[in-house]
C-alpha cells in the first residue's frame, strides 16, 4: 500500500500570528515538504492544480518536475488535475515530458474542478463538467496510446495527424485516478477503463466515500477488470497529531476554527466525529486510518491533507517526522497483513511496463530533416 | 374521487416557527390534520412526519459552511424528500419568508422536489403581509419544480380570532387547501427513492459518444 501527502498549495493566514506566507515562501515551503515526505519514508507526493488566488500551483507539472529531480524514490501525482478545462493534448504532453524526467514516478488524479469562474477563464462551462471530462479523458487516452491521432469531438480544435510528444515512457502512459466526491458518473468512468478512483474523503462524512467506492468497485468487475475487491482505490485524510492528544486539540483548534473550508461552522470535535478528520495522537491517527478499510476495503493508497489553514512550515515537517516515524510503518504492517493475496498494490511505472510485456521505447521518428523540419518527400521534389 | 382506497402516503411537514408554541406550527397543525382526513376521505392512510426547522437551525448553519447536512439534518432532509407531499409553513418576515426556512430549502438538490405536491402556508402579526406566500414562496417552489396547490393559507394574528367570514375564514381556506392537495396526492403514485448509485441506465459507451443515451440525429 502506498502512504503520502496531498496539499492544495492554499496560501491561507496563520491564524495565530496573522500573518499570510507570500507565494514565494508557500512555494518554497510546498518544495521542503515534498522532499521531506521523500526522507520520512513516505510514497507519494501529490499537487493540487488552481487558476486563482489564494492558490499557487496553476503549473503543476514544472512544480513536479522540479521535486522529481530533487527526489529519488517518491511517486508524484496531482490532485487534481483539471480534466475539464486543461486541453488534453497539453496534459498529454506535460505529462508524457514529466514522466520521462521523472523516470517514471508520475501518476495523475483527474477531476473536474468545482470554481465556477475557472470554467469560463478557460473558454467553458461548468454545466458541461461531466462531458468535458468524459471527452477530454477519451481523446487524452488514445492522445498517449496511438502515435498519430485523427479526431474530432465536441469542445476542442478537431486533430487530423497529431502526434502527442515526447511518447509515454517506455510506450507505457502513467497511471490514471478519477477522483469525485459525489459523481457516480466519474466512478463509472473510472470502472470502464479499469482506472484507479480516488475519494478525497475529507469534509465530508465517510458515508459518501463508502457509497462511491462501492459502486466504483462493482462497475469495477462488471466491465471486466477484475474482481470488485482487486479495484484500485485511494482514499484522502486529514490529521492534526502531537504525541498528547490534548495537545494536538489545543494547537489546531484555531486553524480548524479558521480553517477556509469549515471554519466559522461544526466545532473540532463534532467535525471530527462527523468527518475522517482526526486530531490526537499518532496511535488515534493509526486507529482511525485502519478503520477506513472496514468501510472501502482494501485499498492501494492514502495520502494524507497535513498542510492547509495556514499551518506553519516547521508544524508541518512535524507532522511529516510523526506520519514517517511512528503512523506509516505501522500502518503498512497493519494493512499488509490484512489485504488477501489476490488484491494488487497500486500499479506503478514498473509494474506497467511489467504487465505490458517490457519497456519498448515509443519514439516516433519523422523521417524529417532536423535542420529545417522538412520530409525527405518535399526535400526531393525539388 | 380517487379509488386508490386502502393505500398509504407520507406526508412532511416543515415549520420554521421560531417561538415555542408558535403560530407558524399552529397552522401547520391544522393545515396537516385537514390533509389528513382530506386524504383519508379519498381512501388514504396518511404517515405525518414532522420536522421542526428551529431545531436544526445550527446543522442549517453548519451545512452552509460544510457543504453537507449532519446526521439529524439529513434525517429531516431525507424525509421531506422521500414524502409524498409537503406542508411547508414560514412566518413573514421583512416581507418574505424566514430565512430559517429558506435555509432548509437551500440546502436540498435542486431536483430534490420535482413534482412533488407542496402546500404553503405563512403566518405573521398582520394580514399586510399575506401575498408574500404568491411573491416570494410560489416563486420559490416553482424554481425547485414542485406541485403547489392553488390554495396559499395566510393566518394573520386576527384570523385565529376570526369568526366565519361566509366560507372565507381560515377554517374555510385550510379545508380547501388539504383538498387540493389531497386530490394531488391521491392522482400521483406513490414516490419512489431513487438510488443514484444504482447501476446507470446509461451506458458509458453512449456518454462517450456525447448522446447521453438519447438516440443520436
Amino acid at each position: 500500500m502506498q502512504f503520502g501527502i496531498f496539499t492544495v498549495s492554499d496560501l491561507t493566514q496563520d491564524p495565530t500570528t496573522g500573518r499570510t506566507p507570500t507565494e514565494a515562501e508557500r512555494i518554497k515551503a510546498v518544495l521542503a515538504i515534498a522532499q521531506k515526505a521523500e526522507e520520512v519514508g513516505l510514497d507519494v507526493f501529490a499537487l493540487g492544480e488552481h487558476h486563482n488566488p489564494p492558490f499557487f500551483s496553476s503549473s503543476p507539472t514544472t512544480t513536479l518536475a522540479h521535486i522529481a529531480a530533487r527526489t529519488s524514490t517518491l511517486q508524484l501525482s496531482t490532485a487534481t488535475t483539471l480534466i475539464t478545462t486543461n486541453d488534453p493534448v497539453k496534459i498529454a504532453e506535460d505529462y508524457a515530458m514529466l514522466q520521462h524526467l521523472a523516470d517514471g514516478r508520475v501518476d495523475l488524479m483527474m477531476g473536474r474542478g468545482n470554481t465556477g469562474p475557472v470554467y469560463p477563464w478557460f473558454g467553458q462551462d461548468i454545466r458541461n463538467g461531466i462531458e468535458l471530462a468524459v471527452e477530454n479523458y477519451a481523446l487524452l487516452r488514445r492522445l498517449w496510446t496511438e502515435d498519430v491521432v485523427d479526431w474530432q469531438g465536441k469542445y476542442r480544435t478537431p486533430l487530423q495527424g497529431f502526434t502527442s510528444t515526447p511518447r509515454p515512457l517506455d510506450g507505457v502512459p502513467p497511471f490514471v485516478w478519477h477522483g469525485s466526491i459525489r459523481s457516480p458518473q466519474i466512478a463509472e468512468q473510472a470502472a470502464y477503463y479499469g482506472d484507479g478512483f480516488f475519494h478525497n474523503h475529507i469534509f465530508w462524512p465517510p458515508e459518501h466515500t463508502q457509497r462511491m467506492v462501492e459502486f466504483y468497485r462493482r462497475r469495477y468487475e462488471h466491465y471486466g477488470h477484475g474482481s470488485a475487491d482487486q479495484a484500485i482505490v485511494g482514499l484522502g485524510g486529514q490529521v492534526f497529531m502531537r504525541r498528547n492528544s490534548q495537545d494536538a486539540l489545543a494547537e489546531f483548534r484555531p486553524y480548524f476554527d479558521n480553517a477556509p473550508v469549515y471554519g466559522h461552522g461544526p466545532s473540532l470535535e463534532d467535525f471530527s466525529s462527523q468527518t475522517p478528520l482526526t486530531v490526537g495522537s499518532p496511535q488515534q491517527v493509526i486507529e482511525r486510518t485502519l478503520g477506513f478499510r472496514d468501510y472501502v476495503g482494501d485499498y492501494q493508497r492514502q495520502l494524507f491533507l497535513i498542510d492547509h489553514a495556514g499551518l506553519p512550515l516547521k508544524t508541518v515537517l512535524e507532522q511529516l517526522d510523526l506520519l514517517g516515524e511512528e503512523v506509516v510503518p505501522v500502518l503498512r504492517r497493519e494493512f499488509a497483513a490484512l489485504k488477501p493475496t489476490h488484491v494488487p498494490d497500486a500499479p506503478t511505472h514498473a509494474s506497467r511496463v511489467a504487465a505490458a510485456g517490457g519497456a519498448k521505447d515509443a519514439t516516433v521518428h519523422a523521417g524529417a530533416d532536423d535542420v529545417t523540419g522538412q520530409a525527405r518527400e518535399e526535400i526531393e521534389v525539388r | 374521487m380517487s379509488t386508490r382506497s386502502g393505500s398509504t402516503r407520507t406526508l412532511a411537514v416543515v415549520s420554521a416557527g421560531l417561538s415555542t408554541p408558535s403560530s407558524t406550527r399552529l397552522l401547520a397543525d391544522r393545515l396537516t390534520a385537514a390533509a389528513v382526513a382530506a386524504l383519508a376521505d379519498r381512501g388514504i392512510t396518511a404517515t405525518v412526519e414532522v420536522v421542526e426547522l428551529r431545531e436544526r437551525a445550527r446543522d442549517l448553519a453548519d451545512n452552509l459552511l460544510t457543504g453537507f447536512a449532519d446526521e439529524p439534518l439529513q434525517a429531516a432532509v431525507d424525509t421531506v424528500v422521500g414524502a409524498d407531499a409537503v406542508i411547508a409553513v414560514t412566518p413573514i418576515f421583512s416581507a418574505s419568508y424566514s430565512g430559517l426556512f429558506k435555509t432548509f430549502f437551500d440546502v436540498l438538490d435542486t431536483d430534490a422536489l420535482v413534482g412533488t405536491p407542496v402546500l404553503m402556508g405563512a403566518t405573521a402579526g398582520t394580514a399586510r403581509h399575506s401575498l408574500a406566500l404568491e411573491h416570494a414562496l410560489r416563486p420559490l417552489f416553482a424554481y425547485l419544480r414542485a406541485t403547489v396547490v392553488p390554495t396559499a393559507v395566510f393566518a394573520a394574528s386576527e384570523d385565529w380570532g376570526g369568526a366565519d367570514q361566509g366560507g372565507r375564514g381560515l377554517a374555510d381556506r385550510v379545508t380547501r387547501a388539504a383538498g387540493e392537495l389531497a386530490d394531488l396526492v391521491a392522482g400521483r403514485p406513490p414516490a419512489a427513492p431513487v438510488d443514484p448509485f444504482a447501476d446507470p441506465t446509461t451506458s458509458f459507451e453512449d456518454l462517450l459518444r456525447g448522446t447521453g443515451g438519447r438516440p443520436s440525429t
